[in-house]
Order: C-alpha cells, then structure tokens, then sequence
C-alpha cells in the first residue's frame, strides 16, 4: 500500500528528493568533520549546522508532506539545537580551558576511514530494512543510511575521542541522527513526544555541565583518559 | 479511594516531599519529609494493588496505565523506597554532610518520583523519557558525596546510560515506523497499539525495532555486556541510593523489557528474540560469577549480584509462560527486599571499618552484633539458599526453562547459581571469621549516636519479609502473577 508510506515512497516531487537527499547528506558530512578534527570548536560549529540543516529538513517535510506542526518543531530545533545547546557547550569549552583533543586513542584521519566503513554497514543494513518494505531507491532507504550512520558515528566519538565534551558531543550526534531519520520516517510522530525529547536534551546537556564542573574540580581533569580509579 | 486518586497520592508525596525539602533547607525536616513521603506512596500502592487487578486502567486521557504488571513493579519500587528513606535518616547522619542534606533528601524523592513514574507510563516514548530522567536524577545521587571516585562514577554512568538508551530511542522509532504502515501517520504508540498492530508489523523491521529495544533497555537493567556503568554506580553512591538504583530503578527498566517481549510475540518473530533474551540473562549471569569471585570491594560485589539477578530474571521472562512469569516476578520484590537488606549492611560495614575493601572488614559480628546476623541472613538469602524468598523465585524460574526450547539455559544457571553461591559466601566468611583476631579491633569504629535504630530497623523490615516469602508463597500473589501471565501472553487482554 504506497499511500500509507506517507510522501517518501516514489510519488515524491523530483526538487522536494533532492532537497532531502541533499539535507540529509550535508548533516552527515558534518558528522565526519567532527570526526576528522581535534579540535573542540568545530566540532562545535559543525554540530551547530547540523542542527539547523535538521530544522530546515524539518521545515521542507512540513511544506511537501503536509504536516503543518513540523514548522514549529523546525523554530523549536534551530532554537535550541542550532543556539541554546552549542551556547551552552561553548560556555563549557571555555571554562575548562581545553581547545583540542589531546590524546584521541584513533588520530583522526584513521577515525575517518573507520567512520566511512561504518557508513558501508549502515548502508547494507538500510538497504536490507528498505527491500523488506519495498522502498528500494527512495529517500526513505537515504534517511536510514544517514540515521544509522550518525549513530555509529556517535559511537565511535564516544569510543575514540577522551575530552569530556567530545563524549557529549558524541552523544548530541547520536541524538542528531535519530531526530533527522525520525522526520522523514515518522514525520507524524506525535507533537507532544517530539517536543519533550527536545526538552529532554537540554536537561541532559544541563546535566553534563554541572558533572563536568564537578569532574574538574573533583577530579581535576577533563579528560576521560584519567578516569581509571574504578574497575574490576 | 480511584484508582486515578491513588495515582495522584502515589506520585504527589514524593513531590511534595521534593518542594518541602528545597523549600524548607532544613536537614532534620528534609529527612522526615521524605519518610513521610515513603510511607504515604507505599500505603497508595499497597492500596492500589487489588484495585489493579481488574486493569488495565487509562488515566489521565491515556498517558498513564495501571495494570497488575505496573502495580506489581510498583509495589517493588514503594517497598525499597521506603526501606531507603528509613535507613538514610541513620546513613546520612553518619555522613556529615548537614548543610547538603536537603538537597539530598530533594533529589532522592526526585529519584523515587521518576522510578515511580515509569511504570505507569502507557505511552511507549513517555516510557523512554522516564526512564532517561531517571538517570539525570539518579547522577546526582551517585555522585553526591564529591569524591574523586564518585564523580567519577556518575560522569561513566549518564554517559554510558545515555548512549545505551538512545539505542532503546531508535528501536521505538522503528516500531512506530513500522506501525504507520498500517495505523496512518499519526497515532499514539501506547504499549496496547503496539501489541494490536505487532502481528501485522513487517518482521524484518519489527526484529531490528525488538533487537534496538532490549539492548538499549538492557543498559538500563544493567545486563552484560551493557552493565559497565552498574557497578561504578551502585558502588559509589550512599547506600541508600545504591538500594534504590538496584532495587528500584533496574525493576523500573526491567518492566519495559518485558513489555517488549509480548510485542515480539504477538509479531510472530520466531524463536530469535526469547533467544536473544535468554542467551543475554545468562551472559549476565556468568559475567556476575566471574566478578563476584575475584571481587575485592563489598559494594561492587553487590552490584554483581544485582548483574545476576537482573540476569535470572531475564531469563524468567526469556523463559516466559505461566511459571516463568510468576517465578520473575516473584524474583523481582524478593530481589527488591533482598538488595536493600545487603547495601545496608554494606553500609553499616563501610561505616563501622572505614573501608570498603573486603579484605578490611574482619570479625563483623563483635563490631556490629545485630546488623552483622541480619546481614549475614541476607547474604545467605541472596546467594539462593532456603528457606528464603529467592531460593522459592529461582526454582520457579528453572522449573519454567526446562519446559521450554531453551532449556540448556537451565543448567547453565544452576551451575553459575552454584558458583555464586560459593564465591559470594566465601567473601562473608572471611569477613567474619577472618585469620587474624588482633587486626579486627584496629580499623573498628563506634556507630555514630542515635543512628542504631534508623540503620537496623529497615534490615529487619527487610528480611522478615523475606523470610516469610520463602516458607510461603500467598495465594494472592499466585493469583496475581497467574493474571499477569495471561496478560502478557500473546493476545493477552489490552
């Protein structure tokens, strides 16, 4: 039933594919410039970007899909994942003092390499889910490439890189990638839900601003490396 | 009393408990404020649980659910929370920390209120969110004392939870994708939507959508491999809080499991996903044995055993049917009772020799008599021995495994129950029968006073309990857990 894949099966305008493909694909070209620096304040204003390219793919599902609430999930996301969260790291960034990464456990241009095979197994996996639902070729099958992508990619951030605000960043990523795959998946999720894990995140990013302050003070370091006292 | 009236006393007592104690900032109100709290949702609950039977219930235009299966977890977290808050007066006393004790006491009813939350969530996101606010909470607690270790600690656990849980985010997004096929864009994933539109969910989907959900709560349940954050954070919280991450907060993330496992079936996966289920449980269990017998601190030891026995109650309902259900449930209060008799205890040791290293704490029972019995009771009753409550949940749970298609399962817990048993005692024995007599008066240190009564009421309140869970099983609870088998069957009611 093609109708109920809602817009993203083959009746899609030509310029509307584009316009997601090219959205999508821009956001998770911004996963890999946080991969392949050391340093914090790109990855900052990468993380930035993506967030507003999200609000913008937002705002096109809500113009071509029909789905009028997404506009004020796009405000909503630009606001606080394109301002308030990346203020919010920046105050961090500068209160530790920390601009790059010092001791990443993979340099970055092997982190590359690393990310563009996880991209490989993102897109075998995406292509298996599609075929199971006759979506081969469509934006729907891209979204998950680029959905599951981020979140590996987050994966391998939280796993290589050892600055403290590399891991939230890291994690912000993998929440970047489930926002961005849920508006063309399941743009009719329901307002309510979207808007409290938007909420959600900013508590959590609240949250690991104090525990970094207590980090620093407590522990005297940024850098999950020196956080080796409990183990066994 | 409602049923909704009962809701709304269950959650609004550790709420209001929470605007007291910010509001007041008074050490000594703060704490009695929450207990106050503690017994008026366990009296709620307790209340609730007949009322439940006839559920499931919606509440609240369909965001809250009252079913026997989220009573019953209920009733799990209400008892530990309880115990806790009785037993923090005294802890937390010995703490000196007077001056952060409100805050305390505002984040540990913060803590209950998001534990309590969880179960009653029919919104299968509004689920999700509450289990993450748990965490942000619970961070807090685990790192409230400020040590370098602590913080450490908490920093690993939001890190290593949230990661995990985000998984748990994207296998609900998948399941709601797969239900837009044939519910329309828009509607409101409830557990019972899922269930209706699970037999007609694409199953490769709805396998990748199962498969994201149980690792990603898994990580909150502390299942192995994901349980890497358990024993940081159970270990450097106070130990109240260490009883309500273990014995509260895993049965909050447990529920969810097992939600999704009726979802899987009523999908027609196949075998695969009780599998996947059983194959983790009992990963879980052998990872806990082989930390639990190379363990050398007493608090990460029992953060192992809550490893274990999230593990056999994954198993129970891997297992599944009438016995394995009952048998996990029945695991799931007794384990409740049992985890906060053995932090206490842990408490009390880490109080009265200053250290937690296992290999510190000689001769327990000339430091503290009455505590150091209870507490070697409850050590016995955890590693699985009659006549307590557990010894009764993990045969039930065996007995259920073997009827079914993963029977192999079995032996391999018995034979890893029998490992822990052995090495789990085998730290108690020399902890209280150490070798060397003189080294025992060394590290001791006096209970501080007035403390006695609030640190060893709770272990009682625990362990008789539990003892009399063992030689008796009440027709009630039979009746209970036979309703909530049913429900949880495939095509279970609502």
């Amino acid at each position: 039933m093609p109708a109920a894949h809602g817009i993203f099966a083959a009746a899609l305008p030509p310029l509307a594919g584009s316009l997601f493909s090219l959205l999508a694909i821009t956001s998770l070209l911004l996963a890999f410039v946080m991969l392949g620096s050391r340093w914090l304040y790109e990855y900052l204003i990468a993380f930035a970007v993506q967030s507003w390219l999200i609000a913008l793919l937002s705002a096109a599902v809500a113009f071509y899909g029909g789905y009028p609430e997404l506009y004020g999930i796009a405000v909503l996301t630009a606001l606080f994942r394109g301002l308030v969260l990346p203020y919010l790291l920046l105050r961090i960034v500068r209160r530790l003092k920390v601009d790059r990464e010092l001791h990443e456990r993979l340099a970055p241009s092997s982190s590359l390499v690393v990310g563009a095979m996880l991209v490989v197994f993102a897109f075998v996996v995406a292509t298996h889910l599609g075929q199971a639902l006759g979506l081969t070729g469509t934006v729907a099958v891209l979204a998950l490439t680029v959905m599951l992508s981020m979140k590996l990619i987050g994966f391998l951030m939280l796993t290589v890189r050892s600055e403290v605000i590399s891991q939230v960043l890291g994690i912000l990523v993998l929440e970047n990638g489930i926002f961005l795959g849920s508006q063309i998946l399941v743009p009719g999720m329901p307002l309510l839900i979207e808007l409290v894990i938007l909420f959600d995140l900013l508590v959590v990013v609240a949250c690991f601003g104090v525990l970094v302050r207590y980090l620093v003070v407590h522990a005297g370091t940024s850098s999950t490396l020196e956080l080796r006292r409990l183990t066994g | 009393m409602s049923i909704g009236a009962l809701v709304a006393v269950i959650l609004l007592a550790p709420l209001a408990a929470v605007a007291g104690c910010l509001a007041l900032r008074r050490p000594r109100a703060s704490e009695y404020l929450n207990l106050i709290a503690a017994i008026v949702s366990f009296g709620a609950v307790i209340a609730l649980l007949p009322r439940a039977l006839g559920g499931p219930f919606t509440l609240w235009r369909g965001y809250l659910i009252v079913d026997p299966l989220g009573a019953w977890v209920l009733l799990s977290v209400a008892t530990v929370y309880l115990l806790a808050s009785i037993y923090a007066i005294g802890y937390m006393r010995a703490l000196d920390e007077e001056k952060r004790l409100h805050r305390f006491y505002a984040l540990f009813a913060g803590f209950a209120l998001t534990t309590l939350l969880g179960p009653l969530m029919n919104n299968v996101g509004v689920y999700w969110i509450a289990i993450e606010l748990t965490t942000l909470v619970s961070t807090f607690l685990v790192g409230f004392e400020r040590t370098r270790e602590s913080v450490e600690a908490a920093w690993k656990y939001i890190i290593v939870v949230s990661a995990g849980i985000s998984l748990a985010l994207l296998g609900i997004i998948f399941f709601y994708w797969g239900g837009s096929l044939t519910l329309g864009a828009t509607y409101d994933l409830t557990w019972s939507a899922l269930r209706s539109v699970a037999p007609r969910l694409n199953p490769t989907i709805a396998l990748a959508a199962f498969l994201l959900v149980f690792i990603g709560f898994g990580t909150k349940v502390g299942l192995a491999p994901m349980h890497t954050w358990l024993p940081d954070a159970h270990s450097e919280g106070p130990a109240p809080v260490s009883a309500m991450l273990s014995g509260a907060l895993l049965n909050t993330a447990m529920i969810g499991i097992a939600r999704f496992i009726q979802v899987a079936d009523s999908a027609h996966l196949g075998t695969l996903p009780r599998t996947v289920v059983v194959v983790i449980g009992a990963l879980s269990l052998l990872i806990a044995a082989l930390f639990i017998t190379r363990q050398t601190e007493i608090k990460r030891l029992m953060a192992y055993s809550s490893v274990e026995h999230m593990g056999v109650m994954t198993l129970g309902f891997g297992f599944g049917g009438p016995l394995g259900v009952a048998g996990a449930l029945y695991h799931m209060l007794n384990h409740s009772l049992n985890k906060s008799l053995m932090f206490f205890g842990a408490g009390d040791a880490m109080h009265a020799f200053h250290s937690k290293r296992i290999g510190r704490i000689h001769y327990v029972l000339t430091a503290m008599p009455v505590a150091g019995l209870l507490w070697m009771a409850g050590a016995v009753a955890i590693t699985g021995a009659p006549p307590f409550g557990l010894f009764l949940s993990e045969f039930t749970i065996l007995r259920a495994g073997l009827a079914g298609p993963n029977a192999w399962a079995v032996f391999v817990m018995l034979l890893l129950l029998i490992v822990i048993f052995i090495g789990f005692l085998n730290h108690f024995r020399t902890m209280y029968f150490g070798e060397h007599p003189e080294s025992a008066a060394v590290h001791r240190q006096p209970r501080a006073a007035g403390t006695a009564f609030w640190c060893v009421l709770p272990m009682w309140l625990a362990l008789v309990p539990l003892l009399v869970l063992g030689v008796w099983w009440p027709r009630a609870f039979a009746h209970y857990f036979a309703v909530i088998a049913a429900q949880l069957a495939i095509g279970g009611s609502p």
